[in-house]
């Protein structure tokens, strides 16, 4: 060593921090491919095709089930008394106007739907993605409150939903229930996950 | 060979001798024999609790052993069967009903899963009791709350694999959990499942970390907690140091005695008993009426239709509980981000019990009754607790779950408080009988 033992050589010493720093920076980078490989493969990304439903056979107060991306998909042919207990738990649910946006903007209203009767909602609860299950009995026959309108409950954590997917107050999940883009591509078919191009 | 090593073993001449000589040349196998197990001093009086570590241990091999094996027939594929029932859960049956002897290897592994949660509660309990986390044992206690978490990370990896009803929505309900996290939520969500739903990649990929990743890390730190407590030495039910009071000439602690053969002989009357209650449950009831095994896991996954019922297996349902009782907004928070974060912090709050403890006596037996009320308590808030994550949610049992969660973090949080305050009674020189 030229410099003298105690001294410390400080040219030598910048060379091994920058080879600890290159050599980290290559460890994060060869890092990258593993956890980029965790992400959905394309094929799991192209998988997403619109599916269609018929509901010419769906009987009012009757709810029927599609598959839509792996996710169960709810069309809920609704009666009159259903549409108007909308307006009556109005002060119940947490979000009556559905600001918080899960949506498509062509969906507005109590009803979140485009055809009153028929309202499209994923069936996957807010909170912890259960599927709730569908309550229509009304009162205390539901087994969930006296005054109970008709809705949903999800069993995993007791979210509460009405009969546009609203959440009730209170509750652990803090969303409505998610509206996919879909539309009427006839009276009775309906094509989801895909909105009707303008 | 021009080294010192020839002198740590002397043969006596016979060819077992020999051998050991020449092993020992090339490998502390005597040192660490010594070291560990027959000059390992363990302080004489430990008692019952003392059997759950080595328990552990044993369901460990246990699991390790069965888990290979059903490897060789188990298949993690979510795809559909020309039968229409999804590949993993018909391997699963497969194993039951074809192996020769796959009824008992998996039933081996499904009841070692509870057993292993059983005896590390009732581990983790002991080191409550006599203060087993305690200076110098931190770093110990550390490493045991590691081997927790990664036991719960084991056991939901291993939960999906079947692929039934309760795999496929406890699954769903997990890893929905890192939604609630703000911004980044959604993104890593779908990063942990691979994809948009919990589906084939989720499954093949939690089969990865069930039988090697978590597997590898679990045997890294057990061995670490052994080795830590090998360095600080064993506390004992009076929670006083042995290594106080040596044999000024052989430097030996004097109420400590060698682990093996005392001990090794204790444990295995330890093992022979654990094995007889272990056995009655996999031969006459391996499902022990829904609590080790699900009924509605004997139903495949079912990604449109969630059970009427969901609840985790036993061993999770405290903490279940503690999730499920947050139910109101507040602080601008979501009730859905505050269950993960309390739910998260009820068990990251275990770290810091060293230093939460503040009480002068490590041990139950010379602390006073603010401990003993506050323990006591505690493990009734806990059992509660983990009873209602089995019932499905009531307003009722939301009160008694919220009630139980400010009992379960209060006993953390006030223990600097109420431990100092508390009236102990001195501790003995040397361990009692």
């Amino acid at each position: 060593m030229s410099s003298s033992e105690k001294k410390v050589d400080c040219g030598r010493r910048n060379l091994v921090f920058a080879t600890a720093a290159v050599g980290g920076v290559a460890t994060v980078a060869t890092a990258v491919p593993f956890l980029a490989s965790m992400a959905p493969s394309e094929r799991a990304k192209a998988a997403g095709a619109p599916v269609e439903a018929d509901v010419s056979k769906l009987a009012p107060g009757e709810m029927m089930r599609v598959e839509w991306r792996g996710k169960p998909v709810w069309i809920i042919h609704r009666t009159k008394e259903m549409l108007e207990s909308l307006k009556k738990v109005a002060d119940q649910v947490a979000d009556p106007d559905s600001k918080r946006p899960n949506q498509p903007a062509y969906i507005k209203g109590e009803a979140r739907s485009i055809k009153p009767e028929y309202l499209v909602v994923v069936g996957i609860c807010s909170h912890l993605g259960c599927s709730p299950t569908d309550k229509f009995q009304k009162g205390a026959e539901s087994g969930i409150a006296a005054d109970w309108p008709g809705g949903f409950l999800c069993p995993c954590h007791g979210s509460t939903f009405d009969l546009s997917g609203r959440v009730y107050k209170n509750k652990p999940a803090p969303d409505n229930l998610e509206v996919p883009p879909h539309y009427y591509m006839s009276d009775t078919r309906i094509l989801i996950g895909d909105d009707k191009k303008a | 060979m021009a080294g010192g090593n020839f002198e740590k073993f002397k043969s006596d001449g016979t060819l077992l001798g020999n051998l050991l000589e020449w092993v020992d040349a090339r490998f502390p196998l005597t040192e660490n024999w010594k070291g560990h197990l027959s000059e390992y001093y363990a302080p004489k009086n430990f008692n019952f609790w003392y059997f759950f570590g080595s328990l552990a241990l044993l369901v460990l091999v246990m699991q390790v052993v069965t888990g290979i094996f059903l490897v060789m027939h188990y298949k993690p594929d979510a795809s559909l069967n020309a039968a229409g029932v999804p590949v993993a859960f018909a391997s699963v049956e497969y194993i039951m009903r074809d192996v020769p002897w796959g009824w008992l290897i998996r039933y081996m592994h499904s009841t070692g899963a509870s057993a292993f949660f059983v005896v590390v509660y009732l581990h983790m309990f002991r080191a409550m009791l006599y203060g087993s986390y305690r200076k110098p044992r931190e770093l110990l206690w550390i490493f045991g709350v590691l081997i927790y978490l990664c036991l719960m990370a084991e056991a939901f990896a291993g939960y999906l694999l079947p692929w039934g009803q309760m795999s496929f929505w406890g699954a769903q309900v997990i890893i929905s959990l890192f939604s609630a996290i703000p911004v980044i939520g959604g993104d890593l969500t779908t990063w942990i499942r691979g994809d948009y739903v919990i589906a084939d990649a989720t499954l093949n990929r939690m089969f990865a970390f069930h039988v090697i990743a978590i597997p590898l890390a679990l045997i890294g730190l057990v061995a670490a907690h052994v080795l830590a407590l090998h360095e600080v030495g064993s506390n004992n039910p009076d929670g006083i140091e042995i290594k106080k009071n040596k044999d000024p000439k052989t430097g030996i602690p004097l109420d400590g005695i060698p682990f093996h053969p005392y001990y090794t002989v204790k444990d295995i009357v330890g093992v022979v008993v654990f094995l007889m209650v272990f056995s009655s449950v996999v031969f006459f009831a391996p499902e022990l009426g829904g609590y080790f095994l699900e009924y509605n896991n004997f139903i495949p996954a079912d990604p449109l239709q969630t059970p009427a019922h969901i609840a985790p297996v036993w061993y999770f349902t405290p903490y279940y509980s503690i999730l499920r009782a947050n139910t109101v907004n507040f602080f601008w928070v979501d009730a859905k981000l505050w269950g993960v974060i309390f739910m998260g912090l009820g068990v990251m709050i275990l770290f810091f019990l060293p230093w939460l403890d503040r009480s002068p006596a490590k041990s139950i037996r010379y602390r006073g009754p603010i401990y003993k009320s506050a323990l006591t308590i505690f493990v009734i808030a806990f059992v509660i607790l983990g009873y209602l994550g089995m019932q499905a949610p009531t307003p009722g049992y939301t009160v008694v779950s919220q009630i139980c969660t400010v009992i379960y973090f209060l006993f953390f949080l006030l223990m600097p408080w109420y431990t100092r305050i508390d009236k102990c009674k001195p501790e003995p020189e040397r361990v009692t009988s």
